[in-house]
């Protein structure tokens, strides 16, 4: 049986852009849950700061990150010279997600790696393939 | 930027300490992210945990006076029992233990700086010769980096709004693509065009204003108005703050015309530097 991944949780301390809601509503869910899990203040003071605590997450296996954007927190590690491997990282949003969704991925032991693998833009609307199927 | 290792906190609850209350610790928790501080939650593995940092402080319920055993050389570690603490007895006991281990202190500056999102970038410089605040540099290999997070401008997105490639990110900014969002190729139109424009205008916003301030300089030299000179150049800057997003306060703490200059000659030198060594 595989390891459980890591769970690691940005409280985004220094900004109002995560909802506070979202963000106290999953950090309840992990104090209530008993699962173990890292918990840190600001993730892109720790990467202004280089961590060291950043490598160690970034090899520590699988992690489930819920935090931002996965593009800023991709790159946030990178700059701290700790670049997280792309096939065992998911990082949950929580700028977007509902603390449910969030709360219910961390919950699943399965990964569903996220992370952007190089340089991906969205298309316009109407040049996706079901506008395309449309027309 | 202090390099100095953080302090780190474990909520323990292993072998020796008492479980916490689900709302016990959720309230320990609160009080020390809300400070600035990384906690692992633990029900045991201690010896990872202190693998893992230099400055450790283990919080427990140790009423019972059963400490887990401690052997690691080169780690600095305290246990304390937080039985009975209030939120802010227990901030207390953790600050003294920074402060008696000079640890960094944690929230005196807003961590806004630019991230670059190097699948995208092209290394083109045009955010060092943008900056005049020094924030970028590039590295041994000339590659485009933040250098000097500090000196960047609190809210300032500016530099990510000439990059063509979207590859500047603030992950605390309010809207995408700059808050990391994926980048869409609209983004892209928007940003390309943004350069267009601008160039259009005479170069970036401050050339802009640098030739404003010239032109505003050669009328007040006549009118030798202080007043009207100063008006002249608010005026200025809150157009290009209500243009470029730029905040305000960031334009008006802006150097003299001919400091902004110097600097952004400077910035430019060292752009074009690091182009011919590529």
């Amino acid at each position: 049986m595989s390891a459980a991944p890591r769970i690691l949780y940005c409280n985004c301390t220094y900004a109002q852009v995560v909802s506070k809601e979202v963000k106290e509503a999953v950090l309840r869910k992990l104090c209530e849950s008993g699962v173990a899990f890292e918990a840190v203040a600001d993730l892109c003071e720790m990467s202004a700061r280089k961590d060291p605590s950043l490598q160690r997450f970034s090899n520590c296996g699988k992690l489930k990150i819920a935090a931002c954007y996965p593009r800023a927190v991709k790159w946030l590690f990178s700059s701290a010279n700790a670049a997280l491997p792309l096939d065992q990282t998911e990082v949950l949003n929580m700028r977007v997600q509902s603390a449910e969704e969030v709360c219910s991925a961390i919950n699943n032991l399965e990964i569903q790696p996220n992370l952007p693998a190089g340089k991906a833009a969205v298309p316009p609307a109407n040049e996706l393939p079901a506008a395309a199927a449309v027309a | 930027m202090s390099l100095n290792q953080a302090l780190h906190l474990v909520l323990y609850e292993g072998a020796g300490a008492e479980a916490l209350t689900p709302q016990s610790r959720l309230a320990a928790m609160t009080t020390l992210l809300d400070r600035g501080y990384a906690v692992s939650r633990t029900n045991g593995d201690i010896a990872l945990v202190q693998n893992r940092h230099t400055v450790v402080m283990v919080l427990g319920q140790f009423a019972n006076g059963n400490l887990p055993p401690v052997q690691q050389p080169g780690v600095t570690i305290r246990f304390q029992d937080i039985s009975g603490l209030d939120g802010a007895q227990l901030a207390a006991q953790v600050e003294a233990f920074r402060a008696e281990t000079s640890s960094p202190k944690h929230g005196e500056w807003k961590p806004w700086f630019p991230v670059i999102d190097y699948d995208r970038c092209t290394n083109c410089m045009q955010c060092l010769s943008f900056c005049l605040f020094g924030v970028y540099g590039v590295d041994t290999n000339q590659r485009i980096q933040v250098q000097n997070h500090d000196n960047c401008k609190t809210n300032c997105p500016a530099c990510s709004r000439v990059c063509p490639e979207a590859a500047i990110m603030f992950p605390k900014y309010k809207a995408g693509p700059i808050n990391g969002d994926v980048v869409s190729d609209a983004d892209l139109q928007r940003e390309k065009m943004k350069i267009d424009i601008s160039a259009l205008l005479g170069g970036d916003v401050y050339q802009m204003l640098r030739e404003r301030s010239e032109r505003a300089k050669s009328r007040f030299s006549k009118e030798r108005d202080a007043d009207k000179a100063l008006k002249e150049r608010q005026k200025c800057l809150v157009k290009l703050a209500q243009s470029g997003e730029i905040p305000a306060e960031v334009l008006m703490a802006l150097p003299s015309p001919e400091e902004i200059q110097r600097r952004a000659q400077e910035a430019k030198a060292k752009a074009e530097a690091a182009l011919a060594k590529q």
